[in-house]
């Protein structure tokens, strides 16, 4: 893959008279210039709302807005755009699965099945639900190498459960889980299948239609793309049956006084003005991924990662958490008796911004049996550099709590 | 060229603060308490439990268990010391005096009433940390306030 970082502008800006060595990328990426030229320049030649306009203006921007479903649908190989929702992120995507779905599909008594490494943002949703349905939510536990436990999720799929979810990578352990796999033995079981692919698309090629999830949700702004913007790809035949998650402008046919019909996929499901800069400049970090190509940014996330792992397991004391083998570019970890989040201060002074805490995941955090962990997530733009700069940074951490410099 | 960070970094993370960390004082429960109260930083998941026991006004003794960042544990740590023994207003009144050291206040951290954790003084560099010192002392002043 070629080298990136140039076209990143906040990476040209020194922090405290250092280069920033950004590895906080699983948490929100940074933007190339690229998508803050296409934001801009939407800005300066587009901007209108959409989807009302008679006038040349509001007829470009709809077909600039409209277009980037069509590129959404390409890039995560679903075969509808009818059946791409645009959404604020990952957290509204679950949300609306969990309400909408939750409300057709879901009784008293049912099961929904979530695993113990989902993010809080795939597992509040589903706790809503069940305590609104008064039904049971069953959590899959772990391997004691960090993969879902296919045994007890075998278990669980007895329950014959009406809705079953997972996350597509972990974003505290890397585990790239067997979508595929998971999803064939839960639709033997008659369940919807549920994938958190906010840590996936990003870092992975990603083809939903091969993977055969019935919904699969990710968020623009860890894909280089703006904050504010994800999507939902949904099998249509299920978004068909589904009823409307906010109500207003858009998402109408017609109204009467007391009730309305509502407008066909996908605008059903997008009430409101919609964040047509969001989209634009989901489109751009699209085209900016397919150009670097998504098998290439993988193996270099792979390959950081590696070196990550073989670099920081040589630091003494040092706990790495995660699956042997294959991972995506995240690393977890803890040194010594050091705090995360006193690591995460320490290593800030030298430039390095890693993220320290719970990664909004506490039941994987009872598991892993610690509070917290430091974490380093890699993108298109971090180099070997980055990972010597952070492993540096840790020896000064290691020092000032008192240990020996190996 | 050590900048203000670096230099503030040593002071964070100073002799005094790492010993609190790794021997809090008054570390455990009192199981005979009058007051207890638990405090958590959602944000980064730290976690604090207060017990006081109070002989009228006076906190005749006081424990602190959870878990959490050295500054979290040895700015508690500290506190326990300060406040035992203390009628209870002044314990509050230590607390206030704190949170202005916590926000720049000099004159706060020259004040010899706050002992130790005056050694914290430098938290107030780290806008970021300062939730984390004064996680103990919200405990102190949630368990304090006037019963009804």
């Amino acid at each position: 893959m070629r080298d990136v970082r140039s076209d990143f502008p906040i990476l040209q800006r020194p922090v405290r008279g250092r280069r920033l060595v950004y590895l906080d990328s699983a948490a929100t990426t940074q933007k190339p210039r690229q998508v803050i030229e296409a934001i801009v320049g939407y800005y300066e030649t587009l901007n209108a709302n959409v989807h009302r306009g008679a006038y040349d203006l509001a007829v470009r921007a709809t077909e600039a807005y409209e277009a980037v479903r069509g590129e959404v649908a390409a890039f995560v190989g679903a075969p509808d755009p009818s059946g791409v929702i645009f959404v604020r992120g990952t957290t509204e995507a679950i949300n609306l699965v969990a309400s909408s779905l939750g409300r057709v599909r879901v009784q008293k008594g049912d099961t929904i099945v979530v695993t113990a490494m989902e993010h809080h943002s795939n597992l509040i949703p589903w706790q809503l639900l069940a305590e609104a349905r008064e039904a049971h939510l069953v959590m899959v536990e772990l391997t004691p190498d960090w993969q879902i436990d296919l045994d007890d999720f075998r278990r669980a799929l007895e329950r014959e459960p009406k809705i079953v979810t997972f996350t597509h990578v972990s974003n505290v352990l890397g585990t790239i889980n067997p979508v595929a796999e998971l999803t064939r033995l839960a639709h033997d079981a008659g369940a919807v299948v549920v994938v958190d692919g906010a840590q996936a698309v990003p870092h992975v090629p990603v083809n939903v239609a091969a993977l055969d999830a019935d919904f699969y949700v990710f968020s623009g702004h860890k894909m280089l793309a703006p904050m504010g913007i994800g999507a939902l790809i949904g099998k249509p035949a299920l978004l068909d049956v589904m009823p409307p998650y906010h109500g207003g402008g858009e998402m109408i046919r017609t109204v009467l006084d007391t009730s309305a019909t509502y407008a066909p996929l996908p605008h059903k499901f997008e009430a409101g003005t919609p964040n047509v800069e969001g989209a634009v400049g989901l489109g751009a970090a699209i085209r900016y991924l397919r150009d670097l190509g998504m098998e290439d940014v993988a193996a270099h996330e792979r390959e950081l990662a590696q070196y990550a792992l073989e670099r920081l397991g040589a630091i003494e004391d040092l706990t790495l958490f995660g699956p042997p083998g294959v991972r995506a570019g995240v690393v977890s970890f803890t040194l010594a008796d050091i705090h995360p989040h006193d690591l995460a201060t320490i290593v800030d002074s030298e430039g390095v911004a890693i993220r320290a805490g719970h990664h909004c995941a506490q039941p994987l955090m009872r598991r892993l049996n610690v509070a917290a962990t430091a974490r380093a997530t890699f993108y298109v733009y971090n180099t070997r550099d980055d990972v010597d700069a952070l492993v540096a940074a840790l020896e000064k951490a290691r020092a000032l709590f008192g240990y020996a410099h190996a | 060229m050590p900048d203000n960070h670096t230099s503030g970094l040593a002071e964070l993370y100073q002799e005094l603060i790492l010993d609190h960390y790794r021997r809090p004082r008054n570390h455990g429960s009192l199981e005979a308490h009058t007051r207890r109260v638990a405090l958590a930083n959602p944000t980064c998941g730290d976690e604090l439990e207060l017990d006081l026991l109070l002989d009228g006004e006076t906190i005749a003794d006081v424990r602190f268990s959870g878990h959490g960042c050295s500054i979290s544990q040895a700015s508690a740590s500290m506190m326990t010391q300060l406040i035992k023994g203390r009628k209870l207003e002044d314990a509050r009144a230590l607390a206030v005096r704190f949170s202005e050291m916590m926000r720049g206040s000099a004159e706060a951290a020259r004040d010899k009433s706050l002992g130790e954790a005056r050694a914290l003084a430098g938290v107030a560099k780290f806008p970021v940390r300062i939730k984390c010192a004064l996680l103990g002392w919200n405990a102190l002043e949630e368990s304090t306030k006037p019963q009804p």
